[in-house]
């Protein structure tokens, strides 16, 4: 998007790009796709092959993903390619538990009927959002792809040009980094983190049940962390278990039988009988924010500028909100002739995102504490908070609002 | 008409990409126009595409249109404009700002003919635009009228005018004098003269004595709290642009 137009030009043998993506697991994608559609040219380095990233086979791992999301999803042509094989999340069940016991009783319960925008979210399997991007990016003329691994980044007036393994160079004007929570392109800018360990880890797989689950989504606040249990289609769910560093390592090394014998307890029996299906899988749960989200001719998204605890499945839906945040700040720079990758095009986006990275952490981190708690006074007072907030429509369909993204300032792809 | 140099002095390469770099620095010396130029760009594009029928989501939307902007300075009217694909020439009175304009133009990868020269001298020699852009400039020429004259000379028929300036009453002093000035020292002491300020009908009266016809006027206005400008309908009482036309 030079004075030659929204077409690649040359430079010697050097192709110039509109912009350079690192990174080309989900939010990469997402982006790539975005900006093509915009008209930007787009090339998508990661060092994984394809078929590497395909992941075929069904291994559990699956995306909460709010309505917001689901929104820009569809906009970028994705959403069609997976909507058959997507859970609508009708309703949300909170409560405080505690294992051997049952549910509190004071719970919180989310009806999608209380918003107008139909489901307020859906589960997705990773396999199926992974395939309908490369497949997407593919069909895309706009993306080039490029199999390989950076290992330098350069910064001059006119662009920014990466080396990578192979001694190919190549050449754009704005790179963006989606290479996650170790992000080597925020590392390259000098770009420093700041985090904290949550003493916790996730465990996370797929359980196969006897009874059906309703399109509901579960959530039980437990004294080791909370317990999600995710609809996905057919009589499987996705769970999320989070426990401490030791346990999870002890549970970790369990036999399957044995690891589902500590597990049962936790959720109760209200949808039969259960076993595992998939893999298991273990995240050690650390908040990690990038200093800054740009930098000269940079801008970092999704884990790359915040890794957040994943305690509401705010991940990917973080990331997705980057892209679009990006993507409206690229694309309205453009239009009225910016240079898009100028410091005063990026900070705008870097000031959009931060306030609600900082108060998403802020949030998540709040309710961990007050949840993941023994303490008998806490524990009372969320109790008569989850019954206040279940109590009153109001306050429950800010929360639900809230859940499903359509709070704070929503980027076009989102709206 | 004195033409620029194509060629700049090695020597003073250096010096005039330091100045370069100060044009362009978000938050230098010119920080007030980087602060106004989202504002001034969405204005200036949307006029341009109204008038002559272009899609701002099509590549290069103003592809075949020549356009002069007047006191281009670092060229940060230029550039978006060269880059929306518009075939662009900047003038600027003060003749050290045309190899700074250039040589930002050239690491851009923009081709932009900067000239140092005045609106008069231009349409004296004959020089025709489609769009002719005068932002900021008219409270700081010794005669209005004169100059908007040959303004509209170098317009060809249905040509399009963007004239942007300050109005003249005592909120435009304490803003633009009191504050841009001597509080916030965005800009040097004596930049402006509240005398020459011009309120909206007083530029309309003007645009049509020089022969434009009058289409539009909107207000920026700055916003203290979120730090940003916006077009504004109604509120004309500090900052504000015009649109007219040369007629057919």
């Amino acid at each position: 998007m030079d004075n030659t137009g929204r077409m690649t030009t040359f430079r010697g043998m050097e192709e110039t790009r509109d912009i350079l993506i690192v990174g080309g697991g989900l939010n990469g994608p997402a982006l790539a796709l975005a900006l093509a559609r915009k008209g930007f040219s787009v090339t998508v380095v990661d060092a994984l092959p394809e078929m590497v990233r395909k992941n075929a086979a069904f291994d559990g791992r699956a995306y909460a993903l709010a309505l917001a999301s689901q929104r820009l999803l569809t906009r970028i042509g994705i959403w069609e390619r997976v909507v058959e094989n997507s859970q609508p999340m009708h309703e949300i069940k909170a409560s405080d538990g505690r294992a051997g016991e049952g549910p509190a009783p004071f719970f919180l319960h989310f009806q999608s009927a209380e918003i107008e925008e139909g489901p307020m979210g859906h589960m997705l399997e990773d396999r199926y959002l992974r395939r309908a991007f490369l497949d997407a990016m593919r069909e895309e003329p706009g993306i080039r792809q490029v199999e390989d691994r950076v290992i330098a980044q350069d910064v001059d007036p006119s662009g920014v040009s990466l080396r990578l393994e192979s001694g190919q160079t190549l050449r754009g004007r704005l790179l963006v980094g989606c290479d996650g929570r170790d992000s080597g392109t925020a590392r390259r800018a000098g770009i420093r983190r700041t985090g904290w360990d949550y003493g916790q880890t996730a465990l996370v797989c797929a359980i196969e049940h006897e009874k059906p689950h309703h399109g509901i989504a579960h959530q039980f606040f437990m004294p080791p962390g909370p317990l999600a249990i995710l609809p996905l289609p057919g009589n499987v769910s996705s769970i999320v278990w989070s426990e401490t560093h030791d346990s999870a390592a002890a549970i970790n090394t369990l036999s399957d039988k044995d690891y589902l014998d500590i597990l049962r307890p936790r959720f109760g029996d209200f949808l039969g009988r259960i076993s595992l299906k998939g893999k298991r899988f273990a995240y050690p749960l650390k908040l990690t924010i990038a200093n800054r989200f740009v930098g000269e001719r940079l801008a970092l998204i999704g884990d790359a500028a915040h890794g957040l605890h994943p305690i509401a499945g705010q991940g990917l839906n973080a990331g997705l909100r980057d892209v679009g945040a990006l993507v409206d700040v690229l694309g309205h720079a453009a239009r009225r002739g910016e240079d898009f990758a100028s410091p005063l095009v990026l900070d705008r986006y870097q000031e959009w995102r931060r306030f609600d990275v900082a108060t998403l952490a802020m949030a998540t981190d709040v309710t961990n504490k007050l949840f993941s708690n023994d303490n008998p006074v806490l524990r009372m007072t969320r109790d008569l908070g989850m019954g206040v907030v279940n109590a009153m429509p109001g306050l429950r369909r800010g929360f639900l609002r809230e859940a499903a993204g359509l709070t704070g300032e929503l980027p076009e792809l989102m709206r | 008409m004195q033409a620029a140099p194509n060629t700049v002095d090695p020597g003073e390469v250096a010096k005039f990409e330091a100045m370069a770099a100060e044009w362009w620095d978000p938050t230098g010396k010119f920080k007030p126009l980087h602060l106004m130029n989202p504002c001034r760009l969405d204005y200036i594009t949307r006029q341009i595409a109204g008038e002559f029928d272009r899609d701002l989501d099509a590549p290069k939307p103003f592809a075949g249109l020549r356009l002069l902007d007047i006191g281009c300075g670092g060229g940060l009217l230029s550039e978006p404009m060269a880059r929306l694909g518009a075939t662009v020439v900047g003038a600027d009175a003060a003749a050290r700002n045309i190899p700074v304009a250039q040589i930002h133009a050239e690491q851009s990868g923009l081709h932009i003919e900067y000239l140092h020269t005045t609106a008069e001298a231009m349409a004296e020699a004959g020089e025709t635009f489609d769009v002719v852009l005068n932002m900021e400039v008219v409270e700081h020429v010794a005669d209005p009228l004169a100059y908007l004259t040959a303004c509209r000379q170098l317009l060809k028929p249905g040509g399009l005018h963007v004239c942007s300036t300050i109005n003249r009453n005592p909120k435009s002093f304490a803003m633009a004098i009191v504050g841009a000035e001597y509080v916030m020292r965005w800009l040097p002491k004596g930049t402006h003269e509240w005398n020459k300020f011009i309120k909206p009908d007083e530029l309309f009266d003007l645009l049509e004595q020089a022969g434009l016809r009058p289409v539009d006027k909107k207000g920026f206005v700055f916003n203290p709290i979120s730090w940003r400008w916006s077009i504004s309908e109604r509120d004309l009482s500090v900052n504000y642009v015009t649109a007219s036309l040369r007629p057919v």
